[in-house]
């Protein structure tokens, strides 16, 4: 997709904690269109690069670009960066859409109250629209009976669902998934890749930290191997997946087929 | 019944605890919420004039807090004016002190309540509000906000019925609530027995209206565990 325009880049990110460094220098472009997986063991810091993109984490060296805007950091007292510009940082996490591991979904809102919310806080969309726009998502992810539901009334694999059509509402140009389907009983993880795998055919914008390794070969343009919060390997899926130059990823592959 | 003539004292008496009593549980409700958000704040000096705050407070009889500020108010008061250049008589009704003291005296307790309940949202619930591009005010208004409501009614319920009887400490700076009007009355009858009934029974419907509310806002704060499965 290199011929695609930007959709974020990042430019060597770096995260520590005290004198832990869990993140030491990564780069990467997502053009518009791409699907990234992100791989690696536990610890090698795929989530922290993912939270550290719409400062959920506060790296400490690095630059975040989304589309052709840079995000502007200033460093504070802990020597971490933090946003320069209150604004511009709400403005650039509500093109940044964000799927969490527990889907963090608003328990005192019913399912439609969660998927409007942003649209009409954030985006100031009027509400007719707003509710027009979430039963299109609510639809799209299988889950047009539940909008009077409670989150807490719901399985994890329709509680993710939600997350992402919450995410959907406010129509970003990049999607970030943590793990999504990691809290999940094996039994429900289907749902949500098809969801997933339905987006990425639609040509949005993702990057994602995944173990699901079938998933990720299937769906992604890109795979990025993390190691010990450096990039160990890049590639597209058959090159990182059947054809690995590094050992580790060798190894990695290996133990996980 | 009319109480020998002193039925529409003690209506009026009624009606003036009510006042106290609600004045004071706003008020205190707002320093309950500042005291939690303190206590939580990064800032070291916001913590410890929390912590102060709970402390002193917690550590006094409502009573010495109610004759401090109703006597020791209008002193201070005028102190203060005076250095200003200002030198004629203030003083504070007993109404006011009243709900000063409640107030503070409530806002001390719910402070603890609500940084209790502060601490029971998962961070997850600020990281997906912000995700979304909201700022900390909005999320925290529109997303934190009522569900530690939800989690504070029930010891909110609690600390009010404390301070519904606690009113009756501001009797003893001349406000004319249940307990001064039932003495008011007992002072030119001579019926302790009956008066006190009455004001212990009207205490008593107040503490159980207030309970009856208290179990509607818990159900109406928690629409989920209704059962709606849409």
């Amino acid at each position: 997709m290199a011929n695609a325009p930007t959709a974020l880049e990042l430019k060597d990110i770096h995260k520590s904690y005290g004198d832990l460094a869990v993140l030491k220098g990564v780069s990467l472009t997502a053009y518009d269109g791409d699907v990234i997986s992100i791989l690696g063991s536990s610890g090698s810091g795929k989530s922290t690069l993912l939270r550290c993109i719409n400062l959920l984490e506060n790296p400490s060296r690095g630059e975040i670009i989304v589309g052709d805007e840079s995000l502007e950091l200033k460093p504070a007292k802990d020597g971490n960066l933090v946003a320069a510009n209150r604004k511009q940082l709400e403005q650039m996490r509500s093109r940044i859409g964000f799927v969490f591991q527990n889907f963090n979904l608003w328990p005192h809102k019913t399912i439609l109250e969660n998927i409007i919310e942003a649209p009409i806080q954030v985006l100031k969309q009027p509400k007719a629209e707003a509710i027009a726009r979430a039963e299109q998502l609510l639809e799209k992810v299988g889950l047009a009976d539940k909008r009077n539901a409670y989150p807490d009334n719901l399985s994890g694999g329709q509680k993710q669902r939600v997350a992402i059509a919450r995410t959907l509402a406010m129509d970003p140009q990049v999607l970030l998934f943590d793990e999504p389907t990691s809290a999940l009983d094996p039994e429900l993880v289907n749902e949500v890749l098809a969801v997933m795998k339905e987006l990425a055919e639609e040509g949005r914008t993702m990057l994602i930290v995944t173990h699901e390794m079938r998933f990720a070969k299937d769906v992604s343009s890109q795979v990025i191997f993390l190691h010990q919060g450096q990039i160990e390997e890049m590639g597209p899926p058959d090159q990182v997946f059947n054809h690995p130059k590094s050992k580790r990823v060798q190894e990695f592959m290996a133990s996980h087929s | 019944m009319d109480l020998q003539g002193f039925g529409h004292l003690l209506i009026s008496g009624t009606w003036v605890t009510i006042q106290l009593a609600l004045s004071s549980l706003l008020v205190g409700l707002v320093f309950g919420l500042t005291g939690a958000a303190a206590k939580l704040s990064k800032n070291p000096i916001a913590r410890w004039l929390a912590t102060g705050y709970t402390t002193l407070v917690r550590g006094l009889p409502e009573l010495l807090l109610v004759l401090t500020i109703y006597f020791g108010g209008s002193q201070l008061l005028m102190w203060i004016a005076g250095s200003f250049g200002y030198t004629e008589y203030i003083e504070i009704g007993p109404f006011v002190a009243g709900v000063a003291a409640l107030s503070i005296a409530f806002g001390a307790y719910a402070t603890e309540v609500f940084r209790m309940a502060m601490m029971e949202i998962p961070q997850g619930q600020w990281e997906s509000g912000l995700a979304c591009g909201m700022s900390r005010s909005r999320t925290f208004f529109r997303i934190i906000l009522p569900q530690v409501w939800r989690l504070a009614i029930p010891g909110l319920g609690n600390l009010f019925q404390v301070l519904l009887k606690d009113t009756a400490l501001v009797s003893v700076v001349g406000l004319n609530d249940i307990m001064r009007q039932s003495q008011v009355a007992i002072s030119s009858t001579k019926e302790p027995f009956t008066f006190f009934m009455v004001a212990a029974c009207i205490y008593l419907l107040l503490t159980a209206a207030t309970t009856a509310f208290t179990m509607f806002m818990e159900r109406a704060a928690n629409p989920a565990a209704r059962g709606n499965r849409g």
